[in-house]
């Protein structure tokens, strides 16, 4: 084994030697000669505090897979190339249960992408996880408080916020509406009267709403999108918060009136599921199919977060006036200040070397954020120093604008926050049983009671 | 601005290179390795007198012990330690002990009851239909002139793997609403032949279990079919003749001659297949994930232990299932080594 870790390194120092070859056309810093830092000149110079490492490698372990780490990868092409720190950047499929089996194991990566707070805060009781340099605390400024406590476990600081994503969208196509003469509604009810005149002007499988949501082991996930948005949207923040702490529980009148108004929604018989079949297809259809339907206007609706623009066929155009756009979720109750459910992830260091710093500070800066939004679409970044006017696509657009709402009621994808017996358990499965085999609000939310971890 | 060098950076971290040096880390391994092994026998081979004979006697068992102990021994006892905690994620700081309590909570807990069971399940009928599938097919095979053709094509699922299977397996039983055209094979077929209304078959329990049955026996017949034919032609002529001189043909001679004679065979491949089908985790896990009443112990386990963060309970399933495999394992070893014995 030892063997081995020698022979990685030495590849490591030979492909960084390689590249420092390849690139000695521009400015390159020298390598750092008895540990004086090098000073960065030219297009290098804004890397500078993150200079004298270089030789290094620094692993990083995420969910993120090829093409978008492929931009990743791009985005601190530049950095690596000045500072000479290597970043060697892992995606796995099976990230979650990957990780604390690394991390058990005595295999940990220097800097893992994190995308569930549940996850972080069960990383840093196993006491393997580091505290973030003075610097990345100190670009504390660039999230909002919320988006910080998420990164943080028992009141310290550990992981630095990097993308987000929105989930309160409504995916449609305006040509479809345009033609029909549909309006985007913009309050809950104006939604609810257009899903019900869509209803009744569709005819054969077309419903107003479509839903799928399979998903490999994760089976289940989207539609506690649905009964999240639908708590926050109906009590707002502080009732949500209690309900992931699990002192509202999901047998409260709350939780259970929540749930009647879903049931009256993507469980309604009427409204789903557009293109594909009855309500117990919503169970058995993949939450990447789900939405297609729209496309041949067998479909009026789909609630699907920001990311869903991935789905899309080669050729769909996305847009105010192209084949598929989105628009915000109204909130159910409209006295609850523009609700939004995001996702996210968080870099979490199990390292504290200063090269590892170096890379940690680099990400929640503001100018590795622009760096990534200018590589590709489909990313937006937590932090708010961001220029708004760098998105360009228009999903983007209206994520970030959401996001970075400060008058905005934003929380965090409640079933990543929870503990993972329930979060990525028990309330995937209720929701499969729920939409799936027929229960009962009621015994969904016994069984997701009783199986909370003590 | 730095296009000209981008290139040459996202090399480095290609897949390509990335193989390389697994490859080359991989050779140093296996060299380093069997230098090692010579430098033993070397020294070994050296050694003469009294020492001689438990020096082999290390030499020799030394490395199976090792792994042995590394491979099994160890993290058998440290899942029964953890089984005794009330450890809920791997790494996890202050444990406690709470005695049998994870194996209490497994059976009373009303779903994990429901994995047992439907475990039970698939070892009773799995086993003995996939020993009745191969015996068939061997005996038919058995008494034909061209088998290559039919052999290989019963032969075949067994070179496809558990996951590959269930995804192909998923496709058959692929549900479509009966107005629109049918992809999946099952649906359309019974439509066919007049069931206008069949049902989402992988999520209607209990039906969709033994859906699932199928598939394992589909990809084990195969091996069944070869052990079990390959017994049948073991049987001398002269007892099959002398049968026949007596009178016996078809089922009698199949119940009272060929039956008996390979006997100790149908009971190693049952009990082989009852190994593998006690440990059935890849097609539950692929095709439904353990929803719609289909949940397994294995299944289970695997989720206990690695999404759901229940380690202790998912390590008491694991030493649950450990201890049932243990007889069947004990049965099917003595088995063989009579069979060696007899021959």
């Amino acid at each position: 084994m030892k063997k081995l870790t020698i022979l990685a390194a030495a590849a490591g120092v030979l492909a960084v030697t390689a590249t420092a070859a390849c690139s000695s056309s521009s400015p390159t810093p020298q390598a750092g000669g008895g540990g004086t830092t090098p000073t960065l000149t030219g297009d290098c110079a804004q890397f500078q505090p993150y200079a004298g490492h270089s030789g290094s490698t620094v692993t990083m372990f995420g969910s993120i897979l090829s093409p978008e780490s492929d931009s990743l990868n791009t985005s601190w092409a530049d950095f690596q190339k000045c500072t000479g720190i290597k970043i060697q950047y892992t995606g796995s499929n099976t990230f979650e249960s990957d990780l604390p089996v690394k991390v058990n194991g005595g295999n940990a990566p220097n800097l893992a992408i994190i995308p569930q707070p549940g996850l972080l805060q069960q990383m840093v009781q196993t006491g393997t996880v580091k505290k973030p340099p003075a610097q990345t605390v100190k670009n504390e400024d660039n999230w909002s408080k919320v988006w910080k406590t998420y990164g943080s476990a028992d009141g310290t600081f550990y992981a630095a916020p990097m993308s987000a994503n929105m989930k309160s969208l409504v995916w449609y196509s305006p040509k479809y509406f345009a033609s029909k003469g549909y309006k985007v509604p913009t309050t809950y009810a104006d939604l609810m009267s257009l899903s019900a005149k869509m209803a009744k002007d569709m005819s054969g499988t077309a419903k107003p709403w479509c839903g799928g949501i399979g998903s490999g082991t994760a089976t289940g996930w989207p539609a506690t999108d649905w009964l999240e948005e639908t708590v926050l949207g109906t009590y707002g923040g502080q009732v949500y918060d209690d309900w992931i702490s699990h002192k509202v529980k999901f047998a409260d009148p709350q939780i259970q009136a929540a749930m009647k108004t879903v049931q009256g929604w993507m469980l309604n018989p009427a409204w789903v599921n557009g293109g594909v079949g009855n309500v117990q297809t919503i169970a058995t259809t993949t939450f990447q199919n789900a939405g297609l339907p729209i496309l041949k206007n067998q479909c009026g609706m789909l609630q699907q977060a920001s990311f869903y623009e991935a789905q899309w066929p080669k050729g769909t155009k996305v847009g105010p006036d192209g084949d598929v756009f989105a628009f915000y979720l109204p909130a159910v109750n409209p006295s609850i200040k523009t609700p939004v459910e995001g996702g996210g992830e968080f870099v979490t260091a199990f390292a504290d070397d200063p090269a590892t710093q170096a890379v940690q500070n680099y990400l929640s800066s503001p100018e590795w954020a622009q760096s990534r939004i200018e590589v590709a679409p489909g990313w937006v970044s937590a932090n708010e120093k961001v220029d708004q006017s760098l998105y360009k696509d228009p999903i983007d657009k209206i994520s970030a604008k959401y996001l970075a709402d400060p008058s905005a009621t934003f929380r965090f994808d409640a079933s990543d926050s929870m503990p993972a017996a329930v979060g990525s358990g028990t309330f995937w499965k209720g929701m499969v049983d729920w939409f799936g085999s027929g229960k009962s609000a009621t015994a969904v939310a016994q069984e997701i009671d009783s199986s909370w971890p003590n | 601005m730095f296009t000209s060098s981008a290139p040459a950076l996202l090399t480095d971290s290609s897949p390509v290179s990335q193989a390389a040096s697994t490859l080359l880390g991989v050779v140093v391994v296996v060299v380093g390795f069997v230098a090692l092994l010579g430098v033993v026998f070397l020294v070994a081979g050296r050694v003469t007198g009294r020492l001689q004979k438990p020096v082999a006697v290390v030499i020799c068992l030394g490395p199976a012990l090792f792994l042995l102990l590394l491979g099994l021994i160890i993290p058998a006892v440290v899942t029964f330690n953890n089984s005794l905690k009330n450890q809920q994620f791997l790494g996890q700081l202050l444990t406690k002990y709470v005695g049998l309590k994870n194996y209490a909570f497994a059976f009373t807990d009303p779903y994990t009851l429901g994995s047992l069971f439907r475990t039970l399940l698939w070892l009773v009928i799995v086993p003995t239909l996939t020993v009745a599938v191969g015996l068939s097919a061997a005996l038919l095979l058995n008494r034909m002139k061209h088998t290559a053709v039919p052999k290989t094509l019963i032969f075949l699922p067994t070179a496809i793997s558990f996951v590959g299977a269930s995804v192909i397996w998923s496709y058959v039983y692929n549900y479509v609403t009966p107005t629109q055209p049918q992809t999946g094979l099952l649906s359309a077929i019974v439509m066919k032949l007049g069931w206008s209304n069949p049902p989402n078959w992988l999520i209607s329990s209990p039906v969709n279990t033994f859906l699932l049955m199928v598939i394992m026996i589909w990809i084990q017949a195969g091996f069944a079919m070869v052990v079990l034919g390959a017994a049948l032609k073991a049987i001398p002529d002269e007892i099959i003749e002398s049968a026949r001189l007596e009178g016996a043909d078809g089922w009698r001679l199949f119940r009272s001659i060929e039956i008996p004679m390979i006997r100790n065979t149908v009971v190693v491949v049952l009990t082989t297949v009852m190994i593998t089908t006690l440990k059935v985790f890849d097609i539950v896990f692929t095709i439904t994930n353990g929803n719609y009443d289909t949940d397994v112990l294995a299944r289970q386990m695997y989720a206990d232990m690695f999404v759901t963060s229940q380690v202790s309970r998912g390590s008491a399933l694991a030493v649950i299932i450990f201890i049932v495999v243990l007889p069947l394992m004990f049965y099917n070893i003595r088995q063989l080594r009579r069979e060696r014995s007899e021959r």
